[in-house]
């Protein structure tokens, strides 16, 4: 806990105010033109030494994204994105491909520390015995901008028969793996920003848990968006085979910008019998400034396949950033018994939008899914709660919880919830409920009479608003996340 | 030193408090009777800050600085604690985290280090002990799903720990036992010191025998009617207030 | 364009001049429709306001408005459970003197003088716009201010393959009040598109209750604005039972501080039958209250639809908004869609809904059935025990005790 303190508390005294992660390394970039066409693709593929397959599926992907339209049913409002005005390949220059951290760019180290990286992470980044520090030990894929540039505790996980790498690395050495399951939890066609993702993806991770196995430590990645009118388009695939367990984190900073920048991932997670994913994150990317400029545009498809009996995959988010925010973490439960979670934290203030929300497709029988979202607005922003529950006809006995709160701060945001409820089995149970408040006025004066500021006492309800939701995260992310919470909200009281 | 002079204060254009003179001097209790729809309550809300009362005359100092001109948290980081009527719930707010924010924050006010977690709670265990709590108040959420007596013991809790300079308790002993009633008794007793001057709003003789002022006020009307000494709170409780309302109008 | 569609604006084609009222209205209405079509009735582009109902058969059937009447209209009119007060009875969309009797408030027909009222979106809404283009008849009734005009029954009966599109405009002075009883019924293959618009002025109340018997074949669209204001309220619950598919479309806008609204329904459903409830409350005005409470009961191969959004405008401060929507699914095959939609823009509010889907609860049926109760009627005590709660809305018995006979009369059928 202090550790993370200590960090955020690094990062805090490199930049003096506003946006905390707004620095920009200086490293030299390899860009690819902008634009984007067959050729382009092309020249991904081929910087990624990828084998014609890859490049053939790609193209599809393309062809088809090329017949879609971008979809305009969620409730945000930007002015058109120019796909041909983005660069879709940048990486920084490298002599040879880093095979240990000695190799690493030292400014990108430095990088991760003024990220607030957990300092034990950044001690083992730094070449600490891993053994020493058994206990904690998370692993990390660092994306930087479209490379995956480090990729550590490679021989511990492998020990245990785990792979974990960039996904650019999989379709070189796992390609069997991959040609199994990319694309068949997010189909190419799936929505235009998957079909994009499936054209351009740069990189992202590759995890896979072979049978019975538990991850021996926290899987871990750092995205961040660093060059300028640089789409960032990772594409993460976890499989995790029967019986086994994972737990995974992704934490997203991007760099100040006027621009905005353009965000569109892919997620595939597929558990089969009685395996467990978690998946975690915490987005804080530039969320633009208080006038409603720059900040990025993360259109982000995720989704689960609990494919097996008894499986469950459970996600949690925790969203302070972004300009614009379009995601829907989902769970296709297919198997008997199987589960799906989602928890979620989404803060938006100023201008930002979020639509957000969650798709349980129930088909197994028994299949449960418990969605609590709790979505808190400020400023001039809007956040949107937009979820499905669906009962197929064979889903039987099948069981929906869902609760969605909001909270909104000021007269000027607005909070809105738009459940889909469908259900096609007279056994299946769906339940729903929704409430929108405001922190009472008679909780502020609690607080402040106890001699806490008015900034603090918003935080701490707005922490405890939220705590069903971070109490499912990881202890790594979770002093992190309250933190956030309250810097995302600064300046919205008063 | 607690010093009111001619404080009149308002809700909703509506006045409650019509012209308020006390003075409590450090080191002493002073107890504040009278019907319901008097003020105290009121008079309990603006010393505290609570910002939909207006104050529309008067001044109030606490220790030589104007207390009107400062808000809720600068109040209580002056030492000003309000041990409220109705504790207020905080749902998903750990209640031992929320004093330790509130401690450290008067804390930081002071220019005094703040307390980790370990050091706070093992301070925090010692005043559950010493007030006959259960440790489980402190993992609980603030005053949700907390019985009456449990919310008012809580507020005792935070007195014992936040340590104020002034304590106004609003009707602490409403809904309480007489079991409850010691506890709260002597959790401000064990605050009595030169430093510590409390003001103690109640219904009730009771309270008062266990924790004896140094002089009773009876308010009535959003005026001070009467003041005197411990047996004017006995004389209350067999006369009631009738006569004394009656005299004074 | 489908046919259906096509067959709509041929016909306006052919009877401009002859409709009575603002022709400029009208044809902007018939451009609107012309752009819009029938919700549902082409693939090509989806309406999020019709996701889950689509007109397709309505645009698949056609309607015979020239032909002479097929059933008897007085018999239909004598089996309607009817109340000892005024009723304005409309036959195949025409006002029926013959039929009606007189209410004290006052009465206008639509044929002479036409009112379309201020509140409808022809623009937005397809089937407002084919209403105001086709539009022939309907009722006008004025309450003046401070008079209690009672009950007032509005009778739709349809007794010819057709579609009628009636345009009703209903003001509450200041002050005043209204029960309006609206029942339809009819035999045939029929299209009943009916718009209505409610005035309540301040201190207005007006209870609005439906019964929608139509025939098992008809097609059943109603689109009602309500206009309430301030320390008004609007008072309705509907109760749909007939019709192959069914659309009950309600705004109410609460413009006033301190209006209230209840909007409260029941469908019971079975065969392949397709109910579609659809609301929007609009929260404009501070300190407004709005209560909904929807429950479906779908048998057979039925499909029960809900979408509820609670609007909270910026200045509406102190909303007190709640909205239930439960659905009972009785058989394997029926299917239930719930939408239910929260939309805020202000922060001193109170809005909550809640939905619940899923069958009988297996432990109250255990206990009914370890008391000895046969399955079936353990099942039926549970189903009626369900719409009790709906029931208990209308307040007035005589009006209510009405509402549980068509119930009865739904269970007796389906055991036929």
């Amino acid at each position: 806990m202090a550790a993370v303190t200590e960090t955020l508390d690094t990062v805090q005294s490199v930049t003096q105010s506003g946006y905390k992660w707004g620095f920009e390394t200086t490293i030299e970039m390899d860009f690819a033109p902008k634009g984007l066409n067959e050729d382009i693709i092309r020249l991904i593929s081929a910087r990624k030494e990828e084998p014609e397959w890859m490049l053939e599926w790609r193209l599809k992907a393309y062809a088809a994204w090329l017949k879609m339209d971008e979809p305009h049913w969620a409730r945000v409002d930007h002015p058109p994105i120019d796909y041909q005005d983005l660069h879709y390949y940048a990486a920084p220059k490298k002599k040879a491909g880093p095979k240990s951290l000695d190799e690493v760019d030292p400014e990108l180290l430095k990088m991760y520390e003024k990220l607030g990286i957990p300092l034990k992470e950044r001690a083992l980044l730094a070449g600490v015995d891993p053994d020493s520090v058994e206990n904690t030990q998370v692993a990390v894929d660092a994306v930087f901008d479209s490379v995956s540039v480090a990729t550590t505790f490679q021989a511990t996980l492998r020990k245990a028969g785990v792979i974990f790498c960039p996904i650019s690395e999989a379709v070189r050495e796992y390609p069997d793996l991959v040609k199994q399951y990319l694309g068949t939890v997010v189909p190419v066609a799936d929505n235009f920003f998957a079909a994009l993702n499936s054209a351009v993806f740069t990189d992202g991770s590759f995890c896979y848990i072979p049978k019975g196995v538990r991850c021996p430590m926290e899987l871990s990645t750092y995205f961040r968006i660093n060059a300028r009118n640089t789409g960032q388009f990772e594409r993460t695939l976890i499989i995790a085979e029967a019986g086994s367990h994972v737990s995974y984190l992704e934490g997203c900073t991007a760099p100040q910008r006027d621009e905005n920048q353009l965000h569109a991932a892919v997620v595939e997670l597929v558990a089969m019998d009685d395996a467990q994913i978690k998946y975690s994150t915490v987005q804080n990317w530039y969320p633009g400034d208080a006038n409603g400029t720059g900040g990025i545009y993360n259109f982000v498809t995720k989704r689960g396949a609990c494919r097996g009996a008894r499986s469950k995959i459970s996600w949690t988010q925790v969203e302070t950033g972004s300009a614009i925010t379009w995601k829907y973490p989902s769970c296709v439960l297919l198997g008997e018994d199987s589960v799906g979670e989602f928890y979620s934290v989404a803060v938006t203030n100023n201008h930002q939008q979020a639509d957000t929300g969650t798709k349980m497709i129930h088909i197994g029988k028994g299949s449960r899914s418990t969605i609590i979202s709790k979505g808190i607005s400020a400023g001039k922003s809007n956040n949107t709660y937009r979820g499905l529950v669906k009962m197929l006809p064979s889903a039987s006995n099948a069981r929906n919880f869902t609760q969605c709160d909001s909270l909104l701060i000021g007269d000027q945001c607005g909070a809105h919830t738009v459940p889909y409820i469908e259900s096609r089995n007279p056994t299946a149970k769906v339940e729903h409920e929704a409430t929108t408040s405001k922190i009472a006025d008679d909780q502020l004066f609690y607080c402040r009479q106890r001699g806490l500021s008015e900034e603090d006492a918003v935080g701490l309800i707005v922490n405890g608003f939220c705590k069903d939701v971070l109490k499912e995260l990881p202890m790594e992310f979770a002093v992190e996340a309250q933190k956030l919470l309250a810097v995302s909200l600064e300046g919205s009281v008063g | 030193m607690l010093d009111i002079r001619g404080l009149a204060a308002s809700i909703n254009d509506k006045p409650i408090l019509k012209g308020i003179d006390l003075t409590v001097p450090e080191g002493e209790v002073h107890a504040i009777m009278g019907p319901n729809g008097s003020g105290k309550s009121t008079l309990g809300y603006v010393l505290s800050g609570r910002e939909d009362y207006e104050v529309t005359a008067g001044t109030v100092t606490f220790n030589d600085v104007d207390l009107l001109g400062m808000a809720p948290e600068d109040r209580a980081a002056a030492g000003v604690f309000l041990a409220f009527q109705a504790p207020i719930e905080l749902p998903g707010v750990n209640n031992a985290n929320f004093l330790r924010t509130a401690l450290n924050a008067i804390r930081r006010a002071h220019g005094e280090s703040e307390l980790d977690a370990v050091q706070f709670l093992k301070l925090a265990r010692a005043e559950t002990k010493r007030l006959a709590m259960p440790d489980d108040m402190l993992k609980r959420n603030v005053n949700v799903g907390f019985s009456g007596g449990e919310k008012k013991r809580n507020e005792v809790l935070q007195m014992a720990i936040l340590r104020p300079k002034l304590a106004i308790l609003d009707e602490t002993d409403s809904g309480l036992d007489i079991d409850a009633l010691k506890i709260v008794a002597d959790g401000v007793n064990a605050l009595r010191g030169p430093k510590f001057s409390a003001l103690v709003i109640t219904h009730h003789q009771r309270l008062l025998d266990h924790l004896v002022p140094n002089r009773v006020h009876v308010l009535a009307g959003g005026r001070i009617v009467r003041t005197g000494g411990p047996e004017l709170a006995k004389e209350l409780e067999k006369s009631g207030y009738a006569g004394l309302i009656a005299e004074a109008a | 364009m489908t046919t259906g569609a096509i067959a709509f604006l041929e016909r306006y084609q052919s009877l401009i001049g002859r409709l009575p009222g603002d022709s400029a209205l009208r044809a902007a209405a018939a451009a609107a429709f012309r752009t819009a079509g029938l919700p549902g009735g082409t693939q090509q582009r989806r309406i999020e306001a019709w996701k889950y109902t689509s007109l397709r058969p309505v645009a698949e059937t056609a309607f015979k408005p020239d032909a002479a009447p097929r059933h008897e209209a007085e018999t239909i009119l004598t089996g309607l459970p009817l109340l000892d007060a005024p009723r304005l009875v409309f036959v195949d969309g025409a006002f029926r003197p013959d039929l009606s009797v007189m209410p004290t408030a006052g009465f206008a027909r639509f044929a002479e003088q036409p009112d379309f009222g201020t509140l409808s979106w022809p623009d937005r809404e397809p089937m407002v716009a084919l209403n105001t283009m086709l539009a022939e008849d309907g009722a006008a009734l004025h309450v003046p201010a401070g008079y209690d005009a009672g009950v007032v029954q509005l009778i739709s009966i349809a007794a010819s393959d057709a579609d009628f599109h009636p345009r009703h405009v209903i003001r509450l002075g200041k002050g005043s009040q209204l029960t309006l009883v609206e029942v339809s019924a009819g035999q045939g293959t029929y299209l009943l598109n009916t718009v209505a618009e409610f005035h309540i002025a301040d201190g207005a109340h007006l209870t609005h209750i439906r019964l929608q018997d139509e025939a098992a074949s008809a097609f059943h669209i109603s689109t009602t604005y309500a206009d309430v204001e301030a320390g008004a309220t609007y008072d309705s619950f509907t109760l749909n039972l007939g019709a192959q598919l069914s659309r009950t479309e309600v705004h109410a806008q609460l413009t006033g501080a301190g209006a209230i609204a209840h909007l409260n329904a029941a469908q019971l459903l079975a065969g392949s039958q397709h109910a579609d409830f659809t609301s929007v409350v609009g929260h404009t005005a501070p300190g407004c209250t709005s209560r909904q409470t929807v429950k479906n009961v779908l048998a057979g191969r039925s499909r029960g639809v809900f979408q509820g959004r609670i609007e909270v405008a910026r200045d509406a401060q102190k909303t007190d908004g709640y909205q239930m929507n439960q659905a009972l699914l009785l058989s394997p095959y029926a299917e239930v869609d719930s939408k239910p939609e929260l939309e805020i823009f202000a922060d001193d509010v109170k809005c909550s809904h809640g939905a619940t889907v899923g069958e009988l609860d297996a432990e109250q049926m255990f206990y009914l059935r370890s008391r000895g109760i046969p399955d079936a009627e353990a099942r039926s005590i549970l189903v009626r025990a369900f719409l009790a709660e709906a029931l208990d809305a209308v307040a007035d018995d005589t009006i209510r005790f009405r509402l549980e006979a068509a119930v009865e009369r739904w269970w007796e059928r389906q055991k036929a």
